[in-house]
């Protein structure tokens, strides 16, 4: 994607071996830029074929009755839909944007641990082909949930578990790469100057973000291999049999699976706080409060993980700590919402693409957050939890939260990347399309949830009919402008018109001061940090 | 790659590996908690029972209600010789339970019991229990257990019916048979 | 008219619009949480219109500054950058502010959870078990005589559900036998699971609980209003999580009285039948019906099961062969397989038609009688 052209006039090195040729330029690469794109690409591949379970599921659900699929299909598709966008389209998306940005944002020439970032990257297509092949297998791939809780995932599973249990175990690899890498690039190569608090935010994000990782996925490693040792070694971890306890499982995978939740929007929050104040023309507001609020909630991620397990048996005292706890996240994230808003109020803003898909970011991500806030309610929750109105937080959180922020990432972004501009007019339209798309697949899903649909049920009672109908046809709306999303990449890619360096007027940051597009070898002798290039 | 991002790197790289073994760790921690907190009605091990320490509260009667059941893939029979007792705090009491191996190879089997409410965990002991053990039965055996248990006199006022559930499991494929001590073996 | 009184008719009609919608909100049953029918389930929607309420006005103030400032500081309306980027006492307020408002919604929510926990004091105690992928309802009582136990299965008949027949009112919620409690009485469920994790829940009683293997869970309900109330299991437990409704039937006492005498009755009929013989034609209707609502489901109707990991039983070995094996088999399952042991499940005059009906049906014609001694010896000479 990148052109071999060499680095700006100012030195004279002779670095002329730009990339290699063809395929061997793709498996061998340790170019920043190149493991970003192939992140990137993979995201995008794995993000359509989840979307294509996704819309079987809701074809599926289009009405009462099983027209199209049976149940046990139907729980392979819920599953590995949920599988694949979590650990193959969000987190390798976050991946390839951090691998593309972070270098160029600190004004180091590439990341800490160029091979290892090779290795992080090839990892990932082996893992979710044999994640994707067990569905082809005797007995059907994993169907008890992404979240696979035992025994139903070990004593009652198929024989594919085995295969999912090393999938998850080299994507957890993957990551934990890939973080360290992440964490050792940023703490050691910033350009002189460039001191922690002059970081763009999207540095600071994937900071934490990379330490969270590193935190957790440890943790979903040592359960999977629990469930491999109660499934082929006789032990007892998750049977009673055995004395062991089912419970257990969703506390470790809850200690896991609650800071992963937070591990795919912080990235997001990231995104939104470069994008707006460039577009705002208007520095962002309270940077350092940001700055905590990110590392509050991180912190805080670590001690709210029994909330998905309210309805479990709890005692008392348990539920009145997680209840609690989960609430006060609701404030540092609300701090981060005023924030944003306070960049854009008595901005001069205009709106792009990228601010588009930024701005709702803001007003869906916190819809999202407000249903959060009401599932926090322990009392309330036995009502809601199970059912779909936690699917419509969850996907209110996701979608038009961390999809959109990659979205608006890929727009505002693509210009320097390849040095090309998107069609503005398209993109617009892509963004209705979306928009219109989310909100009409995922806001009807609140109301089947408080009407009592539960989660991964094939077919449904009378009275949730025709919120699943209207559901069913937004997701196709939603699917369909995604593919038209890709139409709009490829064109832009192919034909887009010439960008400039900076490309966005308000822009600020060190990417910005390169030319579009990026080089092939960037900041291989740091460059002088000024306070008009930090943050924004 | 420079020296400081190489001690960035060990530092992390021990990050994960202890988290790893931060997870195995979780597996007792939870065990420490369930018994603290009652969590999952696990009642503890065997008591001790001094009768001259144990005054018994004849002023107020607990009922304990006996639920027997059998895991799906186990064909034991299982039952209790009554449905539920009335005693008194402090009391030693004995109730016979009884499984029958109906099929044609010998079976062991393991009780899992869960009392309810699970605040009442911390007040209820059993001095001997089948559940302490595996119990190994021959084609056709059936075999009388007898469970003996107190009600601590320290149950909260409030609390007047308890509820003990035995899940029976096939434990057979986990336990040696070649070993005699397969039925002493603590669960 | 000036402009004051036309900005104050704008506003009236705002109000009026947002009130009419609030309202129509708030009544939409079908857009809203239910109320239910306890105290508990009342309190439990009262705590969730706060909270929505708290959150929909929050929303209001926070987006319409945003949609405001959208409006009126845009570029294209010449609109010039301010450059302020932080005032510590506003961050200092947007953190005060929000933590007050969530310190005051916990203390509603704490109460009502106290109030969920005090288990104590109850009528009756009922044992729910969750099967994959049915219920069983086991009434506990000292007195042995005065216990029993069924099962509650989802009836709504496959045409209705492959669309060859028009959806009934209840589809997917209605059961052959509910559960059935007395009114006003504190009734105590202890809910668990023979195989895989349920959720028993009742919306409309405001209590969902896990079902977990090896373990036993508390829930209970005080329902004052007699009626039929449904709900779904929670938790995915497998291919039919969506096929296994609760379905609870609250009754004047009187009536649950007498029903549950019939019960009792009905329990001690059932053991003297295991004494009787009966017909060929007989064991086969009693047969069919035991396996359509035990077995059906994975060895289907018709017989040809799924293939390896549910086989099937037309021409099958156990089928035709020795008839005190197939019996045996079904008595103790298949440890490591799906395969259940029905001897708990399934009375022995159950258990004689449903082995009997597959030894004679989908072209297998064994030329033995299963009865309900047959059962009972099998059993004993293993």
């Amino acid at each position: 994607m990148s052109e071999v052209v060499e680095a700006h006039a100012g030195h004279d090195d002779h670095e002329h071996h730009g990339p290699a040729k063809g395929l061997a330029r793709w498996l061998f690469t340790t170019n920043h830029k190149d493991i970003g794109t192939l992140y990137l690409w993979f995201s995008f591949t794995m993000f359509l074929i989840g979307g294509v379970m996704a819309l079987i599921v809701r074809a599926e659900l289009f009405e009462p009755g099983m027209q199209f699929v049976v149940p046990e299909f139907f729980n392979q598709m819920t599953t590995n839909h949920g599988l694949i966008m979590v650990f193959g389209a969000v987190m390798p998306a976050f991946v390839g944007l951090a691998n593309w940005l972070v270098p160029m944002m600190i004004g180091a020439p590439d990341m800490a641990l160029p091979r290892l970032n090779n290795l992080s990257f090839w990892i990932l297509p082996f893992a979710f082909s044999i994640m994707i092949s067990t569905l082809f297998m005797e007995g059907g791939g994993p169907n008890f949930g992404w979240t696979f809780y035992a025994p139903l995932s070990t004593t009652y599973a198929p024989d594919s578990v085995t295969y999912f249990i090393f999938a998850v175990h080299l994507m957890g690899a993957s990551s934990i790469m890939g973080s360290i890498n992440i964490i050792a690039t940023i703490l050691n190569m910033r350009a002189p100057g460039m001191t922690l608090m002059k970081m763009p935010l999207f540095v600071w994000t994937w900071l934490i973000t990379a330490y969270l990782l590193i935190a957790v996925m440890p943790v979903l490693a040592g359960a999977v291999t629990m469930m491999l040792f109660d499934i082929h070694f006789g032990t007892s971890f998750f049977n009673a049999a055995g004395g062991g306890d089912p419970v257990m499982f969703q506390h470790i995978f809850w200690f896991f699976g609650h800071p992963e939740v937070y591990i795919m929007i912080l990235p997001a929050f990231g995104i939104v706080s470069q994008i707006i104040p460039t577009f705002a023309r208007k520095p962002l507001f309270g940077y350092d409060s940001m700055v905590y609020a990110v590392a509050s909630i991180a912190f805080l991620s670590f001690i709210v993980w029994a909330h998905h397990m309210f309805t479990v048996g709890m005692p008392l005292a348990g539920q009145l700590f997680f209840m609690y706890a989960t609430m006060l996240i609701a404030i540092p994230t609300g701090v981060k919402v005023f924030n944003w808003i306070s960049t854009m109020w008595r901005g001069s803003m205009s709106f792009e693409t990228p601010m588009l898909f930024a701005i709702a970011f803001v007003v869906l991500f916190t819809i999202g957050g407000f249903s959060g806030l009401m599932l926090a309610i322990t009392p309330a929750d036995y009502q809601y939890h199970d059912t779909y109105f936690v699917v419509a937080h969850f996907h209110y959180v996701l979608v038009p939260g961390a999809i959109f922020s990659i979205i608006a990432a890929t727009y505002y972004w693509i210009p320097k990347w390849c040095g090309r501009m998107y069609d503005e007019r398209l993109g617009k339209l892509h963004f209705w399309l979306s928009f219109i798309g989310v909100n009409v697949t995922f806001f009807p899903q609140h109301f089947s949830g408080l009407a009592g649909m539960p989660r991964r049920i094939p077919d449904y009672a009378l009275q949730f009919a025709d919120f699943n109908m209207l559901s069913s046809i937004g997701a196709f709306i939603f699917g369909f402008s995604q593919v038209f999303f890709l139409y709009i990449v490829i064109k832009t890619i192919r034909s887009g018109k010439p960008a400039t360096d900076r490309v966005w007027e308000g822009a600020h940051g060190l990417e910005w001061t390169i030319p579009s597009p990026a080089p092939y070898h960037t900041f291989t002798h740091p460059p002088r940090i000024t306070d008009a290039e930090a943050h924004s | 790659m420079n020296q400081s991002s190489l001690r960035t790197v060990r530092k992390l790289i021990m990050l994960a590996l202890g988290m790893f073994g931060f997870a195995f760790a979780l597996v007792p921690l939870y065990d420490l908690l369930c018994e603290l907190t009652g969590l999952n009605g696990k009642t503890a091990g065997a008591y001790v029972y001094d009768p001259a320490r144990e005054s018994v509260d004849e002023t107020r009667t607990v009922r304990v209600i006996f639920i027997t059941n059998t895991n799906a893939d186990m064909p034991w029979k299982f039952w209790s010789e009554k449905g539920g007792v009335e005693v008194h705090p402090g009391e030693l009491h004995t109730v016979n339970f009884f499984v029958t191996n109906p099929t044609d190879k010998v079976m062991v089997g393991q009780a899992v019991p869960s009392l309810a409410p699970g605040l009442a965990v911390d007040y209820f002991h059993k001095t001997e229990c089948f559940c302490f053990e595996r119990q190994v039965l021959q084609p056709g055996e059936t075999m009388e257990m007898p469970m003996r248990f107190i009600v601590g006199s320290e149950l909260p006022g409030h609390v007047a019916s308890l509820n003990l559930s035995y899940s029976l499991f096939d434990v057979t494929d986990f336990v040696d048979l070649s070993t005699e001590d397969a039925a002493n073996n603590p669960s | 008219m000036n402009k004051h009184c036309t900005g104050i008719r704008r506003l009236r009609t705002a109000a009026g619009v947002m009130s009419m919608l609030a309202s129509g909100l708030v009544a939409a049953d079908e857009l809203n949480m239910r109320v239910g029918v306890t105290d508990i389930s009342r309190q439990v929607y009262d705590l969730h219109m706060l909270i929505l309420w708290i959150c929909v006005v929050i929303g209001a103030v926070v987006f319409g500054a945003m949609f405001w400032s959208i409006i009126h500081h845009r570029r294209s309306a010449g609109y010039q950058a301010a450059h302020f980027h932080e005032n510590t006492r506003l961050e200092i307020a947007w953190t005060i502010v929000p933590t007050l408002i969530l310190i005051a919604m916990c203390i509603p929510a704490t109460r009502v959870l106290v109030a969920m926990y005090d288990t104590g004091g109850e009528d009756m105690t009922v044992e729910v078990r969750g099967y994959q992928w049915k219920w069983q309802y086991k009434y506990l009582d000292e007195d042995f005589d005065r216990t029993f136990s069924f099962f509650s299965t989802l009836t709504t008949p496959i045409e209705e559900r492959h669309n060859l027949s028009a959806k009934g009112e209840h589809y997917l919620l209605e059961v052959d036998e509910p559960l059935r409690i007395p009114v006003n009485k504190k009734v105590r469920f202890l809910v668990t699971s023979e195989d895989v994790i349920h959720a028993w829940w009742v919306p409309d009683f405001g209590i969902k609980r896990d079902a977990v293997p090896g373990m036993l869970n508390e829930l209970w309900a005080i329902v004052p209003e007699p009626g039929v109330y449904r709900g779904q299991c929670t938790e995915l437990c497998g291919k039919d999580h969506g096929f296994m409704p609760v379905v609870v039937e609250v009754m004047p006492q009187a009536d649950f009285d007498a029903w549950y005498a019939s019960k009792l009755v009905a329990e001690q009929e059932r053991q003297q039948l295991e004494s009787m013989v009966f017909t060929h034609e007989e064991l086969m209707t009693q047969g069919e019906a035991v396996y359509t609502k035990f077995c059906a489901s994975c060895h289907q109707p018709n017989g040809q099961g799924v293939p390896p990991v549910f086989p099937s039983l037309v021409g099958s070995k156990v089928a035709t062969g020795p008839r005190d094996d197939h019996i045996r088999l079904v008595l103790n399952g298949v440890t490591g397989t799906s395969m259940q042991a029905f001897s708990g499940q399934l009375s022995k005059a159950e258990l004689a038609a449903v082995v009997h009906f597959e030894r004679h049906s989908w072209g297998n014609n064994t030329d033995d009688l299963t009865q309900p001694v047959d059962v009972a010896n099998a059993a004993a000479s293993n």
